[in-house]
């Protein structure tokens, strides 16, 4: 690999704009692929196949003539935006860290969302339904829930119930998540709507502790990812 | 309390390069780019390995990666990137392949000045 482009890529990465590397596994001749651009020599089929594979963030081998092209893609992290800098926060927010996701934590509140308490992490103090509409999660984000309070998780609820989020949930009992979707209900979001929503947030592990509860919110978050047998609710 | 970031860069392979890069250390980068079966890393999974044989990241279970670091060598030393292929290992022949029955092929290059 070429130390420039080599440098152009950390470039990207850095800058969460999405690149494919397309690699000739014959000579190891490289380009860059951008959603606009492509820095380096490569047939337009190709260019093509790669924006692709990159949209839909699955690298791999493709043939073209005589050659084969190993295109990976380098996506920005998956994110997941945690409303609430409460106690299970502190446990799933390094948790998240170590799966690679970027994590940001929103809470309005000042005495709860302090670097002390989040250190290292993204921490907004804006109210959420604003701090979530400069956020604009989209299919590479995660959203939960963990105020228990009404006046904070409903705003950031009705955000990412427009958006394409691939995971939305919500902390709390089994009634007051029924208060929740009958309060959404009336604000305007249909049953296929609602039907996005976890809750009680993660998967059926006995989760008692904070970091218990972190756990099983990451399992299931992992599980509706990879769409796995685990992230089929009951119902 | 935990310093998170510390956590993150440990899968930031192409970090490791730059940093080795930025200290003038030589670097190979090897890729897993095809697997078949039950292979342990998926595609775009790397190892990096610089002069000295230090390494970050993986592209299997620990198998094969003694196998790549010794190409890893070869690469740093003429340049030239190889496409490598590990199939099951054989044990009783000792191998060097994925006891888990698995198939990977492994995209090894240097980086150039």
């Amino acid at each position: 690999m070429k130390a420039a482009l080599f440098e152009t890529l950390q470039a990207a990465r850095s800058a969460k704009r999405p690149a494919a590397l397309v690699t000739a596994l014959s000579d190891g001749a490289q380009a860059l692929v951008f959603h606009d651009r492509v820095d380096g020599d490569l047939p337009e089929e190709l260019v093509l196949a790669a924006r692709t594979r990159l949209r839909d963030n699955a690298g791999g081998v493709l043939e073209h003539g005589d050659v084969r092209y190993f295109v990976d893609c380098h996506n920005p992290p998956l994110r997941i935006i945690v409303v609430g800098a409460v106690h299970i926060s502190q446990t799933l927010v390094p948790m998240a860290a170590i799966a690679g996701y970027e994590v940001i934590v929103i809470d309005p509140r000042a005495s709860f969302a302090t670097t002390d308490r989040f250190p290292n992490v993204r921490l907004l103090d804006d109210w959420p339904d604003e701090a979530m509409t400069t956020l604009a999660p989209d299919s590479r984000t995660a959203v939960v829930t963990l105020t228990h309070d009404p006046k904070l998780d409903d705003p950031a609820l009705e955000v990412a119930l427009k958006s394409d989020a691939f995971y939305i949930a919500c902390l709390g009992s089994r009634r007051t998540h029924a208060r929740r979707l009958d309060r959404l209900r009336d604000a305007g979001f249909d049953d296929a709507a609602l039907d996005r929503i976890h809750g009680p947030a993660g998967l059926a592990i006995g989760a008692v502790s904070p970091a218990e509860i972190a756990l099983s919110i990451l399992a299931e978050l992992t599980a509706v990812l990879h769409a796995a047998p685990a992230a089929s609710r009951a119902a | 309390m935990t310093d998170i970031n510390a956590f993150a860069s440990q899968d930031d392979v192409l970090g490791t390069v730059g940093a080795w890069r930025a200290e003038g250390r030589k670097v190979a980068i090897a890729t897993v780019v095809k697997t078949w079966g039950s292979s342990p890393r998926p595609v775009g999974s790397r190892l990096v390995v610089d002069g000295d044989g230090a390494m970050v990241g993986s592209v299997s279970g620990g198998c094969i990666e003694g196998a790549v670091i010794k190409q890893a060598f070869e690469v740093m030393a003429d340049g030239k990137p190889r496409l490598l292929d590990f199939g099951v290992s054989d044990e009783q022949a000792w191998d060097v392949g994925l006891a888990c029955g698995g198939k990977v092929e492994v995209w090894v290059e240097r980086l150039e000045d």
